[in-house]
């Protein structure tokens, strides 16, 4: 069976079309329809790579059963938040903190960006993973600079510093990896493709290797907001529009992490290589038990949740560095949870942020009682992401906290600790901005909640019952991962 | 591969790390940004060199944008825009030039160290071509470290992209080099120029990144 249209193209198509249309359309409310549109366009799209035949992986593009998962994730998420941007933009008009023009950037930046995500999740050659990364940082440090306030601007300069440094040294990591390639695969582009890589990486300069993944890691690694780099993260996610912080979370760092793990899998390929894992458990607990702590001193309910993500990455890096099927299987899960519970709970955060006109935690008191809808929804994100039962980030903890035991009994200490300490400092903080004395503006939100409902209600479910084709599909991922 | 080529392509690439050194002591703009330029220019020499020894046309693509973007229109620009802010005084280091220095030796020694011990048995241009290339990368990392200014920030973050372009000439055969370069030259002319500068400027009054740290939403 020939597939009647190439999904792959589709992908890559809709976004950039939409991008271009989004450009020339002066009219903000028909252009935030066409966001909505073209991102569920593109969802669809994705979807049918799971019905349609996969194309043979090519010299730039490829298909396999690791990366559907990041591009249906990547495009569902974009697409909730593209709904839930639609309701956002229109308050911010409204207040005058962003005007026309400034919106039509924002949209066909939105699509751009979402074109360069899809493009680093579909690449089959590094030097194209590389470029889709960095566009899509690009857009991102563009929007995150949108306000132009001193803050704001502050924020995008340091992501782009930053974003820049680790693109950079990702960069030189790639070209290792070429040269280790080179003498084996031939010159030219197929020492570049993934697929030819891996099967040869055996053969690979081991030595080489070796620097070049410690390059890779430092670099990418900037992007997925591991600790010592992580220092764009929270001021980027504070300062930028929400969607933006929304899309930062539970997509961009997913990215940068897919490279990772890319290229964790061709070192382990090499036997003679060092293990990328410890590296990745070292760099994971560090931002774990770093982010853990620091979530105690926020002000900015912005910045409490960027600190949050930094957390959650520690875990899913760690998950993925212990490696082995099951850690794997639960490092995988609690990306895709976590990418739904963290995007929630921004959406939450910018309806609240708008009725109340304020970030700041102190000024954010009683939700539950002036907003029963919004509050109470926030009550389930935030018992979410701490990683309470019945929700699905708690299967997914359980699962990583279970298999380290079983491993390595050790390093289980370090991370329940983590968990402990941030446990503690979310809960802290939202029994106050859900609970307590109300405090500011009551007004009534008009906006749409269908998009934070929809990924807490996925999220709850997952927790209760997880479909057996899902279970088998991570599975089976969870192997090839190695 | 005879000797005068290797020579020559050594000689490139090693006055590009000294070019780099040269930028580590520079504490006015305009001499910093002249400095940046003739990195640029020995960069567009290199390039091209490795382009007539590997035969790889397209290099000179590359050697042509180092040449005519980042030491002609870069430099240009960029006097233009301290001139319009009217920073054109001393740069404040926030480290002593004797340590920058000292600190720039130790890079240089550790990138030689490690490059050339895990790349014995490739092709010898390319393995002495990665380690000046890791030089220049730490060293451009140095630059921005130890500058507050966003311009000599911009011009740290030029030289290290400068390393990596070496780098990938470096590597014999590598594809979308010239690619690559294209959208590195797009980065900093679009984003830095373009938008970064311009907005400081509108909204600082100063281009002094440390002015921006007392923007920052958590300091008390």
């Amino acid at each position: 069976m020939t597939a009647p249209f190439d999904a792959v193209a589709a992908i890559l198509l809709i976004p950039v079309g939409a991008a271009a249309l989004l450009a020339a359309l002066p009219n903000y409310k028909m252009s935030a329809g066409l966001n909505v549109a073209a991102s569920f366009l593109t969802l669809l799209a994705a979807l049918s790579l799971f019905v349609t035949d996969r194309p043979q992986p090519g010299q730039y593009l490829l298909v396999d059963d690791l990366n559907i998962v990041f591009i249906v994730l990547n495009t569902f998420v974009g697409f909730t938040t593209s709904v839930f941007s639609a309701s956002y933009i229109a308050h911010e008009l409204e207040t005058g903190r962003l005007t026309a023009p400034n919106l039509r950037f924002y949209h066909a930046m939105y699509q751009i960006m979402m074109f360069g995500m899809n493009l680093a999740f579909v690449s089959n050659n590094i030097g194209l993973m590389w470029v889709a990364v960095e566009l899509a940082t690009l857009t991102t440090v563009l929007m995150v600079g949108i306000y132009r306030t001193h803050e704001a601007l502050e924020a995008a300069w340091k992501y782009f510093i930053l974003g820049s440094v680790g693109i950079a040294l990702a960069l030189f990591g790639t070209i290792l990896v070429y040269m280790a390639a080179q003498p084996v695969v031939g010159e030219g582009t197929n020492a570049m493709v993934w697929t030819v890589l891996i099967e040869q990486a055996a053969l690979f300069d081991p030595a080489l290797l070796n620097v070049a993944f410690v390059f890779l890691l430092l670099g990418y690694g900037t992007k997925v907001g591991l600790a010592p780099l992580h220092a764009w993260l929270p001021d980027a996610h504070a300062e930028g529009p929400t969607p933006i912080s929304a899309v930062l979370s539970g997509l961009l760092l997913n990215v940068a992490l897919y490279a990772v793990l890319r290229f964790k899998m061709l070192l382990a390929a090499s036997p003679e290589a060092i293990a990328p894992g410890p590296l990745m458990v070292a760099m994971g607990l560090t931002s774990l038990i770093f982010a853990a702590f620091m979530l105690y001193r926020r002000r900015d309910i912005k910045r409490l949740f960027a600190y949050s993500s930094i957390e959650h990455m520690g875990i899913i890096v760690f998950a993925f560095g212990m490696g082995g099927p099951l850690a794997n299987f639960a490092g995988l899960l609690h990306m895709v949870m976590h990418s739904l519970t963290k995007s929630a709970i921004f959406f939450a955060v910018g309806h609240i942020a708008q009725v109340k006109g304020t970030q700041k935690i102190a000024d954010i008191r009683g939700l539950t009682e002036t907003h029963p809808g919004l509050g109470w929804a926030l009550v389930v994100g935030v018992v979410a992401i701490a990683g309470l039962p019945p929700l699905g980030i708690f299967m997914s903890e359980f699962l990583v906290v279970s298999s380290t035991f079983a491993r390595q009994p050790l390093l289980a200490i370090p991370l329940v600790f983590g968990l402990l300490i941030a446990f503690g400092a979310l809960l802290l903080r939202l029994t106050g901005v859900a609970f307590g004395e109300p405090r500011g503006s009551t007004a009534p939100v008009e906006a749409s909640y269908v998009p934070m409902y929809s990924h807490l209600a996925l999220v709850a479910g997952a927790g209760i019952y997880l479909p057996a084709p899902l279970v088998t599909w991570f599975q089976h991922v969870a192997t090839i991962l190695g | 591969m005879n000797g005068l080529t290797f020579d020559i392509a050594h000689l490139l690439a090693g006055g590009l790390v000294l070019v780099s050194f040269m930028m580590l002591y520079q504490d006015r703009l305009f001499a910093l940004i002249n400095v940046f330029a003739l990195h640029a220019i020995v960069l567009a020499l290199s390039v091209a060199w490795q382009a007539y020894v590997q035969e790889a046309h397209h290099l000179y693509v590359t050697a042509a944008i180092a040449l005519i973007f980042k030491a002609i229109v870069i430099p240009v620009g960029l006097h233009r825009i301290i001139q319009r802010l009217g920073i054109h005084r001393d740069i404040e280091t926030a480290v002593g030039i004797g340590s920058t220095m000292l600190a720039g030796i130790g890079l240089v020694a550790l990138s030689m160290v490690l490059m050339l011990r895990v790349t014995p048995e490739a092709d010898p241009l390319a393995r002495e071509d990665l380690a000046f290339a890791l030089s220049i990368i730490l060293l451009g990392l140095l630059v921005m470290v130890t500058r507050r200014n966003a311009v000599s920030q911009v011009v740290g973050f030029m030289s290290l992209e400068n390393g990596l372009v070496l780098a990938a000439t470096g590597a014999k055969g590598m594809p979308l080099v010239v690619e690559i370069s294209v959208a590195f030259s797009i980065l900093i002319a679009f984003i830095v120029i373009g938008v970064f500068l311009f907005r400081i400027r509108e909204r600082f009054d100063s281009v002094d990144v440390g002015a921006l740290d007392d923007y920052r939403g958590e300091r008390r």
